[in-house]
């Protein structure tokens, strides 16, 4: 397979060239390398397998049909992630009944960085969780926040995009990227501690 | 002389500085600060914890009938933009 070089390295220019050469397997091998991330983010975003689906799909057509825009300027995986957040974002506005807080409404309140819970953690969470069960509480708290948190939470700390490639992602400000991760980082801080408290601990454990 | 920063200061500053992204003046002063608040500091040790806990964590695989879709899509538009002949 073209997936590797000699070396056992994902060659991905190599892969690009041939794609756009209209070589199918190159193509695959780069869907192969990418979807377990794009699905990832999909359903981070949208909440909800089919829509997931959906931009999983979208993106690496729309990915193939435009390849030849693709300029190498930025890397191919930011490129399909944009990509992705787009699809996501407009399976999102499309709900008519969608109650959640529009992506471009001003979020910065203040309230949403009034800290209640104040406790060190335990060293060892993988002792009272397991694997699954830690899994699933991330998974929960990540879903428990609002789009516009969740969004720049996802593209900045899980697909480890940088504040610059955020804004451009999500079409917002750099301001307005540091202003919501820290919100979500610190509301998600908030529910993880109730998980993985020290038990008996608080912080007067410090003094 | 340098002004203490208060709590909720510092809680404004506290993603930046995780990030490595303050001047030098401002992650002393941070620095400072939560040598002094012990709430502070174990609120900035557990915000840094919940950053790390998330980065670790590896994609799950697509199920099998979602990603036999995706590749039959893919196949599919493949084959109807290649040239004949």
């Amino acid at each position: 397979m073209a997936a590797t070089t000699d070396a056992g390295v994902f060659d991905e220019s190599g892969l690009l060239a041939k794609a756009r050469e209209g070589d199918s397997a190159a193509f695959s091998e780069l869907v192969n390398q990418y979807s377990r991330k794009i699905y990832r983010l999909a359903k981070h975003i949208t909440q909800n397998d089919s829509e997931a689906e959906d931009v999983l799909q979208e993106t690496f057509l729309k990915a193939f049909e435009h390849l030849g825009d693709f300029q190498g300027q930025s890397k191919f995986y930011t490129w399909i992630v944009r990509i992705a957040v787009n699809e996501s974002l407009m399976k999102l506005r499309k709900r008519k009944s969608d109650r959640t807080v529009p992506l471009d409404e001003p979020l910065d309140t203040g309230e949403d960085t009034v800290v209640r819970e104040i406790a060190v953690w335990d060293e060892n969470p993988e002792q009272q969780y397991s694997r699954e069960e830690i899994g699933q509480i991330l998974d929960e708290a990540v879903q428990s926040l609002k789009p516009a948190f969740r969004t720049v939470f996802v593209l900045r700390d899980i697909e480890e995009l940088s504040t610059e490639e955020t804004a451009r992602a999500l079409e917002i400000s750099i301001p307005a990227v540091k202003s919501r991760l820290l919100r979500a980082r610190l509301q998600l801080r908030e529910k993880l501690t109730r998980f993985f408290k020290r038990k008996g601990d608080d912080v007067f454990a410090y003094l | 002389m340098t002004s203490l920063l208060t709590c909720k200061e510092f809680m404004q500053e506290l993603s930046d500085y995780l990030d490595a992204t303050v001047d030098a003046e401002l992650r002393r002063k941070l620095e400072v600060h939560i040598s002094e608040c012990p709430n502070c500091f174990v609120i900035l040790d557990t915000t840094k914890k919940t950053i790390e806990v998330y980065k670790g964590v590896q994609p799950q695989p697509i199920p099998p009938e979602v990603y036999s879709r995706l590749m039959k899509a893919v196949e599919k538009k493949l084959a109807a933009t290649h040239k004949p002949g």
